[in-house]
């Protein structure tokens, strides 16, 4: 018997029982009055035996192989027992159905205990993914010092195979990939901050309704490009384009740059930022506008002093949103600054990013043993954290914020 | 029990006859305004309103909700600049200059001529920031103390200066709402205005603030010409030496405020005071 069967079985049952119980109340309700409405008596008649049998198909799976395994490949015998826990469950509470049988709490009651488990999904699935990164990374840490790792400053992941090999030892200093990580981050926020502000203070302010809704949509079509295509853009235009400027005032300069890299994503994350801060300008009353207008300020006076202040707090949010989307970026940065983990801050060179080296430690045929592949979760991990508190900060300025002038 | 229906009618053909009863001169104005016509989209607001706004007056603007009275305020300083489909047609004369010109300068018109506005909006900056505002803008103090100076006598003249004299540095959005209103009247006088405008300031205030914004208003007149919108007909009868009616985008009746309290000429305002339409 299949699984499916007994599932939709199992629901028609509960349709009709909810039939049942409907009906069992309103003769009731004929003579007497009833503390809770007909439709609540059905339903829970309906919800509670299906959550038991449920259960119980659940727990029966979980534990027939370790207490009876010679049922277990029975599953017309699990159909069965589920049918009859369903009818005895239905059958209690049918006979409990009576004037004062008080249904509508205990609906509501298990509505409210299905909605807690439905937010506490999120944590939970964020708890495992932490956990078994957490775990991995432990395995790492355990072969390779964390302090060699967390501040050595050479990235070379390679594992000898022969002991007596050229270059032998694997070093794992992440600070090159942090180091390019936020190179990268940092230029792409120098040019999507302002420019994303600045457009999004022109929608708002500026732009007639009709210059608005033509300059809006194409602006977040940016945001729907994906970033292979954007990987081409930054290799086959920009990359060429820095290179031959350079050239021009006698620099040599590498096709593959930090600079091409987040030039590039900052075009991509601009959507961001402009989106965001547009909402949150426009979200500024106007009557803050008028007393700004009404003393004499000009507009640009009553952006900079007035509607920037207020809205800074979402402007900030629609800041690190747009960070957090530039530090996890991938596909650009392979694209278009390269594999090699030089510690530089001079934008011009190749430079390589937490995200690309972890894809360049996974990808191919590996053992999940070696400190090579492990690393890819010590990264991970450490990546985590940074967002983790870069998350944290930024929500703590914007309370402050807020407490201070609402 | 007044029929309605019959009222409709005549307000109907009344808003025709333009007209406005009453004596709309005095001898020595502050603002003239001829023949004003307002517009939203095609759709007139105020239709053909000429009226003089005296010196060191209080001209309280009364009628029923949508009649045009707060349009025609914000015709003072043109604030109707900032609503797109909005349209002003005829002269408004302040010191000889007609400020609906095209080429009159808004900023300096609107340090002239102030506004308080309906809601309290005071900033999201520190009390003493918020009337600093203004004077910072229009670079009206050489250095602190000179700052300083405008800011504490514009909060002293709102008469909220002992009340938050301790907690400057508050944000301006921490007081109650009628501090909040008259923290607003205090940034407005910091520019040192001719002229303030007030759209239904109290209208959001309790019985107390605003029996403080209506002695305010009464202090202020010392030194200002001051234009006032109100809801509250005992309030007009209170703060204002004229009264304008608006009906329907026609200004009905001006005159001396208790003449229009208690001999009305029009029918429309008798109506309106005696509190058959509002």
């Amino acid at each position: 018997m299949n699984m499916t069967v007994i599932l939709i079985t199992l629901v028609l049952l509960a349709a009709s029982s909810y039939y049942v119980g409907l009906k069992k109340s309103v003769s009731i309700q004929k003579s007497e009055k009833l503390h809770s409405a007909p439709i609540y008596h059905g339903s829970l008649l309906a919800i509670y035996s299906l959550i038991v049998s449920l259960l119980f198909i659940l727990i029966w799976r979980l534990f027939e192989n370790y207490l009876y395994p010679e049922f277990s490949l029975s599953k017309n015998l699990i159909f069965f027992l589920s049918l009859l826990v369903f009818l005895i469950t239905a059958l209690i509470v049918f006979l409990k159905i009576e004037k004062n049988f008080r249904a509508r709490e205990k609906v509501e009651n298990i509505i409210e205990i299905f909605l807690l488990i439905c937010s506490t999904v999120a944590i939970l699935i964020t708890i495992g993914i932490l956990l078994s990164v957490i775990f991995e990374a432990t395995r790492f840490f355990s072969m390779v010092p964390i302090t060699d790792f967390l501040f050595g400053t050479h990235w070379s992941p390679q594992i000898p195979i022969r002991e007596d090999q050229v270059g032998s030892s694997g070093a794992f200093g992440a600070i090159p990939l942090f180091t390019g990580t936020f190179l990268i981050a940092f230029i792409a926020m120098i040019i999507a901050g302002p420019i994303g502000l600045m457009s999004a203070i022109y929608m708002s302010e500026y732009a007639t309704k009709k210059t608005r809704d033509i300059i809006k949509p194409l602006t977040e079509i940016l945001a729907g490009i994906p970033t292979v295509v954007y990987g081409f853009f930054a290799v086959i235009v920009v990359a060429p384009f820095i290179r031959s400027s350079g050239e021009y005032f006698g620099l040599n300069i590498a096709s593959e740059s930090a600079l091409a890299a987040g030039l590039v994503m900052g075009i991509m994350i601009i959507p961001f930022v402009s989106s965001i801060s547009d909402d949150v300008i426009n979200a500024v009353p106007q009557n803050l506008k008028d007393g700004s207008l009404g003393v004499g300020a000009t507009k640009s006076e009553t952006i900079v002093k007035v509607i920037i202040p207020a809205a800074l707090p979402g402007i900030i949010g629609g800041l690190l949103l747009a960070i957090s989307r530039a530090i996890g970026e991938t596909m650009i940065v392979v694209m278009a600054a390269g594999m090699s983990a030089n510690l530089t801050a001079n934008p011009l060179e190749a430079v390589t990013t937490v995200t690309v080296q972890i894809l360049v430690l996974l990808v191919g045929d590996q053992e999940f043993d070696s400190p090579k592949t492990l690393a890819a979760f010590a990264l991970g991990l450490v990546l985590f954290f940074m967002t983790l508190i870069l998350n944290y900060v930024a929500l703590n300025i914007v309370r402050k914020y807020r407490e201070q002038y609402e | 029990m007044f029929d309605n229906e019959e009222l409709l009618k005549e307000t109907k053909s009344q808003a025709l006859n333009s007209e406005t009863v009453g004596d709309i001169h005095v001898d020595d104005p502050r603002i003239i305004a001829k023949n004003i016509n307002v517009f939203y989209g095609d759709k007139p607001a105020i239709n053909n309103a000429s009226i003089d706004i005296g010196k060191n007056e209080v001209l309280a603007m009364i009628g029923p909700s949508g009649c045009g009275k707060s349009t025609f305020l914000r015709c003072l300083n043109r604030m109707n600049d900032t609503i797109d489909a909005c349209r002003v047609e005829g002269e408004l004369f302040l010191d000889n200059e007609n400020i609906l010109d095209k080429k009159t300068d808004v900023v300096s018109l609107r340090a002239k001529v102030g506004m308080v506005f309906q809601k309290p909006n005071p900033f999201p900056k520190s009390i003493y920031d918020n009337v600093a505002y203004g004077p910072k803008i229009h670079g009206m103090a050489k250095n602190k103390i000179e700052l300083d100076e405008i800011v504490f006598k514009s909060l002293d003249k709102a008469g909220l200066f002992e009340e938050v004299k301790d907690r400057l540095d508050a944000p301006g959005t921490s007081i109650s709402g009628g501090q909040q209103q008259r923290l607003c009247i205090a940034r407005t006088i910091a520019v040192s205005p001719e002229v303030i405008l007030m759209d239904e300031p109290c209208s959001a205030l309790d019985p107390i603030a605003t029996a403080k914004i209506e002695e305010l208003i009464y202090d202020l007149k010392k030194n200002f010409t001051i234009v006032i919108v109100t809801h509250a007909m005992q309030q007009a009868a209170r703060v204002s030496q004229r009264t304008a009616y608006f009906h329907l985008g026609n200004l009905v009746e001006v005159g001396p405020t208790s003449k229009i309290f208690t001999t009305p000429q029009h029918k429309l305002t008798e109506s309106y005071i005696t509190g058959r339409f509002g």
